[in-house]
């Protein structure tokens, strides 16, 4: 019996929430985490009578994106009426674009590890979110909040032309990273800011027909898209190899079972009636507004690459990843700024730093301001240690410290007294105390043994508490050693 | 026959309208008439005609991005069938 | 005298004079629905109290003077599908029974703000959906020339009350003839003014590509002072249009010498009663003697748009109704679940016509039947629209009867949906079109059943259509008769 190998076919469906200060439709705040209903009025609520006025920013904001995204912008686009029934769903409809979407036929770069590899996207809408219902577990009734509902979302969907999980994620990545230096969206995938749901098929490899369609929902973080696509690519290919077939339908992802299962949908055969809307006016964008946009736009993730490789000499590695979020860029040239030692800057970003970010979970929210250690502080701690002033060793603990009290670096150092030892005088009389204090081992470098080297220039550390400059005890050592 | 009564139905579901088996019946014979009468717009060709969606010919209708609402909570729950706190309270939504 | 006979323009003389007061006109109004309601049912909610209050401050505003709002202190009626902070409106449907809404449309806004008393919510086919006011789930209103008649509708409360001089005037809507139909069934005068120039906001919408707001009065110079007051651009309504409103009372000169007139031939139709076609052709020719121009024009698509009409207006209504599911205000129903909570709420709160329009509607947008139905009316409604912009090269106006028969008996068409339906034949194109549309009193028939003439004009040219209106107006006594009651 022969063994089909299959390949994932992906597409991802992604939700951005905009950053407006009002919804899309009325000017209600967007703001989250505030009492249930606080941020409604009639329209976003859907009383009878009211009517629905477009938020030019939330035009504006798509408009970005697709020129970012390399996608048309159509001169005349259109708004329609997505009708379905659920209590989030005040109006009874959402308004969304349909036939004529704003953005169409983009793309995406990524390197998930195999080179570059361009992903298409079919197109970019503007549409309104919906409420949220909250499940009360025990009572036998649900709650509904509609702050939420009329906060103006992009919806940008992707051609199934991702193979892997990996590339999955790297799409989203570099998607996310757009948003944010576009600053149209926090990428907040915990909050629900930016949400994805993604279509996933097998075939045959090689083959050309595109398998059985799955949606799966409920991911909300990079992790469990990731964990979610290979878990659904894996029983989609166990399935058809165990003659199984697949039904196209839509699945959750269950984060603690790993696993993704089937809904049981009340509504199986969606028909939403699509229609223009009959309340709003056709959008036309003319040219002026696109090139006005155009040149508003701030340099993108990719060209920010190659600036960082051109002008920092940075390793193409360390500047991809440091460009992954604006926040991030931002922060390291605000630090190489204040002290132009690009690579050992990036060094203390992408690992203590990062470290740091991941531990106290702030990995998904773009909020510079709260990181434990502003970019002026990690540039004066380089500079020190360029200038000879602490050793690389004091620095680690000199880091802990700042990351701990938020101080600057020279306050500590002054405080704890760990400048660097650098006087000849103070580091002398240490190397002559470890000298007769370990005459064994000072015999055995003298007659020839080198290796010894190492332990003596430990010991002088240790006697100056780490702090002697390394440099010159290793100066004084050699000299010390080879005169007597 | 335009619609058998099974496409009233399904209609109706789509509308969630819990029809009476009475009115289902009533409905899939008016609703044929009706429909047998729209008909009458196959006789015309319209091809090369553009569909026309709003009687008034202009576009774009803005409003800046300013939060312009007073919180109004409560005279909004007012008219709610049911409510907790202020949330609106509905039959358990079953995922 | 009887105060509440007058119009808008003698009481507005004898209010600023204040030879009467806003209250004691207001108290006569009300004695006046005191005397007649029980036989008519024109209201489904009477403020006597609120208005008793604003009449009070309109007196206030009057002996202040320098007050120019030729509406200041005048009774008026509101359909019952206008929002109304603070008081019930229902739409004459079950499952907005209760429902008091949080704040005012912009039209009942302008309203208010220029001093008019509102007297009531009138009644109405429930959700705008009816041509003869039987489809209210609140009452059934009766014709003020004959109790046994229907008032039209679907603003037929509003039609009754002001022939009734239960109001001095009231306000409609019309999405296929609402305001006009019954204007002609009651024998008063009802303006449909082009989509765009008077704000939705605050009407609950039926087909919101077609609806619009517009005046019923007792005679063309306070239609045009009600259009003034109400017409205008409102940012909260994207579809309104950002152009200024004329002062439209100022073109009414009784003159209307140099117009040309167009005639529809489709509009004189076989079927139609005799004497409708009589009293049209009549007042046709009392316009010539004004000195107005006929020209005979044609509107090819005109037998196709009752087609048109009932698929796009349903096909939105499916969706506009869509958000009365019991969930967030008005009428729910106990079920088992949520499912079964919806479709009880909707089963239990429309009534029929609104379920037979919803599933119609609902059918044509549905997957499978959207081209077929939908868009192919969108298509024929271009057609239609086509028609128009070719006649109005010929002519100014256009005059057509305004329905093919008087108002019918109660009960006598609503076995028959599409019969019903076929008696909006001659206004629904116009609001396909998008149009401005008159209906004024231009004779009676033999049994002394007002006939409506309806004169179409331009976009946004509402000024000639009133021009057309009132010269006509002057060479004729027929809206000073009365119905005896």
């Amino acid at each position: 019996m022969t063994t089909t190998t299959y390949e994932p076919v992906i597409g991802l469906e992604v939700h951005a929430q905009l950053l407006t200060e009002s919804k899309i439709f009325c000017g209600c705040s967007t703001r989250f985490g505030d009492e249930p209903n606080h941020n409604t009025c009639p329209v976003c609520m859907g009383f009878p009578g009211v009517l629905p006025v477009l938020n030019k920013k939330v035009v504006e904001f798509a408009i970005r994106v697709g020129l970012a995204t390399h996608c048309e912008i159509a001169r005349y686009s259109r708004w329609a009426r997505k009708n379905y029934f659920y209590p989030d769903l005040p109006k009874g409809y959402q308004i969304s674009q349909y036939e004529l979407p704003l953005c169409e036929k983009g793309f995406l770069e990524i390197d998930s590890g195999g080179g570059k590899k361009k992903i298409r996207l079919t197109r970019i809408h503007m549409e309104e979110d919906a409420g949220k219902n909250i499940h009360d577990i025990r009572g036998d009734y649900s709650l509904v909040d509609l702050n939420r509902t009329g906060v103006p979302l992009l919806e940008i969907v992707s051609e199934p032309d991702l193979a892997s999980a990996e590339e999955a994620a790297a799409y989203l990545k570099i998607l996310r990273a757009i948003l944010q230096y576009l600053e149209v969206c926090d990428g907040n995938m915990e909050e629900g800011s930016f949400r994805c749901d993604a279509n996933v098929s097998v075939r045959p490899a090689g083959a050309r027909e595109l398998g059985t369609k799955v949606e799966i929902k409920n991911m909300n973080s990079f992790k469990a898209v990731e964990k979610a696509i290979t878990s659904e690519i894996a029983r989609q290919i166990e399935t058809l190899s165990e003659g199984g077939k697949l039904v196209q339908e839509t699945r959750l992802w269950d984060a603690e079972r790993e696993e993704t299962r089937s809904m049981r949908s009340k509504e199986s055969a969606h028909d939403y009636r699509y229609f223009p809307d009959p309340d709003l006016l056709p959008l036309a964008v003319d040219g002026k507004w696109i090139a006005e946009i155009q040149a508003s736009l701030p340099e993108l993730p990719q060209a920010r690459v190659e600036r960082f490789v051109a002008a920092y000499g940075l390793p193409r590695y360390d500047a991809e990843i440091l460009t992954g979020r604006r926040d991030v860029a931002d922060y390291f040239e605000t630090a190489v700024k204040i002290h132009p030692n690009a690579k050992a800057i990036s060094n203390w970003v992408m690992g203590d730093l990062f470290r740091v970010i991941k531990d106290r979970k702030l990995d998904d929210a773009l909020r510079i301001a709260e990181w434990p250690i502003p970019a002026a502080h990690l540039a004066a701690m380089v500079k020190m240690i360029d200038e000879g002033k602490i050793s690389g060793k004091i620095a680690k603990t000199l880091f802990t410290e700042m990351l701990e009290t938020g101080e600057l670096p020279e306050t500590i150092v002054k405080e704890k007294g760990l400048e660097q030892v650098s006087d000849a005088g103070s580091i002398e009389s240490a190397v002559d105390q470890v000298i007769a204090a370990h005459a064994n081992v000072v015999s055995d470098y003298r007659s020839g043994n080198e290796k010894v080297f190492g332990f003596l220039v430990g010991q002088v550390m240790k006697a100056t508490q780490g702090k002697a400059s390394p440099q010159i005890v290793n100066e004084t050592l050699r000299r010390k050693l080879a005169s007597a | 026959m335009k619609i058998t009564r099974e496409e009233v139905h399904r209609v109706a579901t789509l509308a969630r309208l819990q029809l009476s088996s009475e009115e289902e019946n009533t409905l899939t014979e008016q609703l044929d008439k009706i429909l047998q009468y729209m008909e009458k717009l196959n006789q015309l060709d319209t091809e090369n005609v553009e569909p026309l969606a709003h009687a008034v010919d202009i576009v774009n209708a803005f409003r800046d991005d300013r939060v312009a609402n007073e919180p109004q909570t409560e005279s909004l729950l007012a008219n709610a069938p049911a409510r907790e706190q202020t949330f609106f309270k509905v039959p358990k939504i079953i995922e | 005298m009887s105060l509440h006979t007058l119009t808008i323009h003698e009481l507005g003389a004898k209010l600023k004079t204040r030879e009467v007061s806003s209250v004691e006109l207001t108290e006569a109004v009300f004695a006046r629905i005191s005397a007649t309601e029980e036989r008519l049912h024109s209201y489904i909610t009477l403020c006597r109290e609120s208005a008793l209050g604003e009449a009070k401050r309109a007196d206030e505003r009057l002996k202040a003077r320098g007050d120019n709002s030729p509406l200041l202190g005048i009774p008026i009626a509101l359909k019952d599908i206008f929002l109304t902070r603070g008081t019930l409106t229902t739409c004459a449907s079950k499952i907005l029974g209760n429902f008091v809404p949080p704040y005012d449309g912009t039209a009942v806004k302008k309203l208010k703000e220029r001093g008019a008393v509102i007297v009531g919510k009138t009644n109405m086919d429930e959700f705008a959906m009816g041509s003869s006011t039987e489809n209210s789930a609140m009452a059934v209103t009766r014709n003020p020339w004959n109790l046994d008649r229907v008032p039209g509708g679907s603003s037929g409360g509003s039609a009754a009350a002001v022939a009734a001089d239960q109001s001095i005037a009231a306000l409609g809507t019309d999405t296929g003839g609402s305001i006009r139909q019954p204007a002609a069934c009651c024998g008063i005068v009802g303006l449909k003014p082009t989509y765009g120039r008077v704000s939705r906001f605050g009407v609950i919408a039926f087909a919101s590509s077609l609806d619009q707001v517009g005046p019923m009065t007792k005679d063309v110079k306070d239609c045009a002072l009600m259009l003034e007051a109400i017409a205008g651009h409102d940012p909260a309504d994207s579809t309104s249009v950002p152009a200024p409103a004329p002062a439209y009372a100022s073109f009414l000169d009784g003159n209307a010498k140099g117009l040309r007139l167009g005639l529809p031939k489709e509009y004189f139709i076989p079927g139609m009663q005799p004497e409708v076609e009589a009293a049209v052709r009549q007042a046709v020719r009392a316009l010539e003697k004004n000195g107005v121009e006929v020209v005979e024009v044609s509107l090819p698509h005109t037998e196709y748009a009752v087609a048109v009409y009932y698929i796009i207006a349903t096909a939105e209504a499916s969706s506009n109704l869509a958000r009365y599911d019991g969930m967030k205000y008005g009428y729910r129903a106990q079920g088992k679940d949520l499912a079964e909570t919806y479709f009880k709420t909707r089963q239990e709160g429309f009534g029929p016509e609104v379920k037979r329009r919803i599933m119609l509607g609902t059918y044509a947008l549905s997957a499978g039947y959207y081209d077929a139905y939908y868009l192919k009316a969108q298509k024929v409604r271009a057609l239609i629209k086509r028609d128009f912009d070719e006649a109005f090269r010929k002519c100014d106006v256009i005059v057509t009867p305004t329905a093919p028969t008087t108002a019918f008996k109660i009960g006598e068409k609503t076995d028959d949906p599409l019969q019903m339906y076929l008696s909006d034949i001659f206004t629904i194109s116009v609001n396909l079109a998008g149009l401005p549309g008159l209906s004024l009193p231009c004779g009676f028939d033999g049994d002394g059943m007002p006939i409506g003439l309806q004169i179409i004009g331009k976009h946004f040219d509402e000024a000639t259509i009133l021009r057309v209106a009132h010269a006509y107006e002057q060479a004729t006594e027929w809206h000073k008769r009365k119905p005896k009651l």
